[in-house]
């Protein structure tokens, strides 16, 4: 069903890639086939196992050569989510001492808060009201018998950029041994991503940020880092990740991977230039309205805005109503939903309404212009 | 139907008294209770229900037995159900039978005491009830040297004598009492996407009572996902009364904005929402022929929820408002909720309204004369056809 008919008879304007990006018609095509064709189990001694298999290490070397690392350090998750459970879980569950930043994505963040739970001892870095954590904050946290850093790269819902190479150095100057985490779900694509000399230890990517499925992402673990698995099974993915492979969910992250980073540069280029052209337009209607995160330090894909006195879920709402889909937030404690932790770091006033549009790949100026006028329009109906 | 069949008993309480009616309620039962095992979701094609003096029996089919108890706790008028075995009118054929279930029943008890109780459907069947009872107790205690405890056992054996079979069961499972859906009329309920509602419109259906509901929804103020929420509701709804619920969806923004501006944004803005609603929904169960309307309010339960304010709200309708949770303290009220399963979608945090449209402090004493005069202002006549109209009519399946 149109979603769009029942509101409005414009084409729908989606600014939401921060939740999730429509599939790439290439990615499903190659889902597709290996769900109808390489059907096979890749641990089958015969030659419908191989053909999986083989699939399966081409999208291995896929994924690699995206992030800059070698085959043998990418271990294929049902997610990000699960990708950044194996380092909290895997990594730091003897962990005497833990320190994350305080607006990491609630699978790092809650994974954090039962490591806490069982004792270990957790310290949380806010960042700066700029929406960027300080390396020196961050290393300050840092002592000699912290056994994990764990900090994101593009924050999700302000899409500030974190100086997470600076952040591994500063930490691991001060404790060589401790393991540095980096959730990069919303930085592949749209950042230059090469792990090749990283000072970090450990990356978490989801395909489905990247116009690739739901339920596949993977985790670069540098060659040398240790980690237990979560689960035990046959000795998939060398032990660490064991449960036969999810071939067609591999196989379309492999290939989103490999479009994603073909892409990059002259996306993130025209992306960064609309993020402009929609804060310049929404600015020049409401000149009150307050950008999160400092421009200069921001991914090109994710516009983050508030507005005083206007309530964010009817904002949202009402974009809907034109065919403008964004996601919506705010510092405050509205009725039963949780109040976002990272607005508040950052000292958004609890009347103001946020909304975070997210761009993709795909998004074109025409929809941009619609969306800056619709955003407009709705605040302008709302403010009353 | 022969010995060694499984079959659940069905029993019903209160419509046993009802008189001139029984014969009515019954006709309903049976078909109600047809309807839960024949129709419900999974189900089993080759059930049967049957009414013998006193209680129904259900075929549920083989293996289907968990199935149908499940879906006949679910039956208002059932006042409990029990899986039996059907035996022989001989009592020794009842007795075998009774080991056997003790034999089962025993193990699953720290200290398996027990009792026999037996009841006589066909009087003429010899000997007395108290004597069948004390036969076959006799003949468990020979067979597993079980103590025997008439005050409190661990398990009780039952012994039913019907006219064709006799029926012996170990287990009894309360079934929600009440009434049959439908048998009482149809009401119109005012659904939100709270907890007290969908408890209001379970005890009306429990009551008798087949429901509709009407839901007003202020869209951009509360989502897609509020009213999705509130269909579920619906549906949950409608897996008690064993029938679709009509939910009427009710665009209530721009009337809402308006009855705000006419209260000037003042104290009595709740009370002009509610009375608004009622009038609404009144229309909306004329349609229908409902005969009355319900909604969750319980008394004192918020700020809006004054004698004064019920009576200024009510006077709205000429027709009869039900609030079944009126004396409920809020945890009991939670407490049916949970029961009947729809407490975890209550909580989903979804907005029912918006707090925007809402003083920080409501009137507690509504005066009718001032609201009327307030009301004046608009045209309540056109503004009630309108939502009435707009209304958009969703079925929730159970």
């Amino acid at each position: 069903m149109d979603i769009n008919a029942k509101h409005s008879m414009q084409p729908e304007v989606y600014l939401d890639n921060g939740a999730t990006t429509r599939v790439d018609e290439r990615v499903a095509q190659a889902a597709m086939e290996a769900m109808l064709v390489a059907w096979g189990n890749p641990s089958s001694a015969h030659k419908l196992g191989v053909e999986a298999a083989r699939r399966v290490a081409e999208a291995r070397a896929r994924v690699a050569a995206a992030l800059g690392c070698v085959a043998a350090e990418v271990t294929f998750t049902s997610g990000g989510t699960e990708a950044n459970a194996i380092v909290l879980g895997g990594v730091a569950a003897r962990a005497k001492h833990v320190v994350v930043s305080a607006f990491e994505h609630p699978s790092v963040a809650d994974a954090a808060k039962a490591l806490a739970e069982r004792g270990v001892e957790v310290t949380v870095v806010a960042p700066e009201a700029n929406g960027v954590v300080s390396p020196d904050a961050f290393a300050a946290a840092v002592r000699a018998d912290t056994a994990l850093a764990a900090c994101m790269w593009v924050q999700n819902e302000i899409g500030t950029v974190q100086p997470i190479d600076a952040i591994a150095r500063a930490v691991k100057a001060k404790a060589p041994r401790c393991h540095v985490h980096v959730d990069g779900v919303q930085a592949l694509g749209k950042l230059a991503v090469d792990v090749a000399d990283a000072a970090f230890d450990s990356l978490a990517i989801s395909a489905h940020k990247i116009h690739g499925p739901k339920g596949a992402g993977a985790l670069w673990l540098k060659k040398g880092a240790r980690a237990r698995p979560l689960v035990f099974g046959g000795g998939q993915e060398r032990g660490l990740r064991p449960g036969t492979e999810g071939v067609p969910g591999i196989v379309a992250l492999g290939l989103a991977c490999e479009l994603a980073v073909a892409a990059r540069v002259e996306a993130a280029r025209r992306m960064e230039a609309q993020r402009e052209q929609l804060w310049q337009a929404i600015a020049a209607a409401h000149p009150h309205a307050r950008r999160n995160g400092e421009p200069a330090h921001s991914a090109p894909h994710i516009l983050s805005v508030g507005f005083g006195g206007v309530p964010a879920e009817p904002l949202l709402h009402a974009l809907e109503a034109e065919g403008v889909y964004v996601s919506a937030g705010s510092a405050c404690h509205a009725k039963d939903k949780k109040p976002s932790a990272t607005l508040r770091a950052i000292g958004v006033p609890d009347d103001t309404g946020v909304i975070r549009l997210s761009l993709s790949r795909f998004t074109t100026d025409v929809e941009i212009a619609r969306a800056a006028a619709a955003v407009a329009a709705c605040v302008r109906k709302l403010s009353t | 139907v022969s010995a060694g069949d499984e079959v659940i008993l069905v029993r019903w309480g209160e419509i046993f008294l009802k008189g001139d009616n029984r014969s009515f309620f019954e006709r309903a039962l049976v078909e109600r209770a047809t309807r839960a095992v024949s129709r419900s979701p999974g189900a089993r094609t080759d059930t049967k229900v049957v009414k013998t003096h006193g209680r129904l029996v259900v075929w549920p089919g083989e293996g289907g037995t968990r199935r149908a108890v499940r879906a006949l706790e679910r039956v208002f008028g059932v006042s409990s159900v029990s899986p039996a075995r059907v035996v022989a009118r001989d009592l020794d054929a009842i007795c075998a039978v009774a080991v056997e279930l003790a034999r089962v029943e025993a193990p699953k008890h720290a200290r398996p005491t027990f009792k026999v109780e037996s009841r006589r459907s066909d009087k003429r069947f010899t000997p007395g009830s108290m004597e069948i009872s004390r036969i076959v107790g006799a003949a468990v205690v020979g067979a597993l040297a079980l103590p025997v405890d008439v005050h409190a056992p661990a398990f009780t054996i039952g012994v039913e004598i019907g006219f064709e079979h006799a029926f012996v069961f170990a287990e009894v499972v309360p079934g929600p009492g009440g009434l049959p859906v439908g048998v009482t009329g149809r009401v119109e309920l005012l659904l939100s996407g709270g907890i007290d509602s969908p408890v209001a419109g379970w005890l009306c259906m429990k009551r008798g009572c087949a429901l509709g509901a009407t839901y007003f929804h202020s869209f951009p103020y509360t989502g897609e996902k509020t009213e999705d929420k509130v269909a579920r509701l619906g549906a949950q709804l409608a897996a008690w009364q064993l029938e679709p619920l009509r939910l009427a969806v009710v665009p209530f923004t721009d009337a809402q904005k308006q009855l705000r501006d006419a209260a000037g944004n003042g104290r009595l803005a709740v009370v002009l929402y509610r009375r608004a609603m009622l009038r609404v929904a009144e229309r909306i169960a004329a349609r229908s022929g409902a005969k009355a309307l319900a909604t969750g309010e319980a008394l004192a339960q918020v700020a809006s929820q004054t004698l004064e304010n019920l009576g200024v709200i009510g006077a709205a309708t000429t027709m009869p408002i039900l609030r079944p949770c009126l004396g409920h303290d809020k945890l009991d009220t939670v407490a049916i909720a949970q029961r009947i399963g729809t407490y975890e979608t209550s909580i989903e945090p979804y907005d029912d309204c918006c707090s925007l449209f809402v003083p920080d402090h409501p009137e507690t004493r509504a005066k009718l004369a001032t609201v009327e005069a307030l009301e004046s202002r608009l045209d309540l006549a056109a503004m009630t056809t309108d939502l009435a109209a707009r209304a958009v009519e969703r079925i929730c399946a159970p």
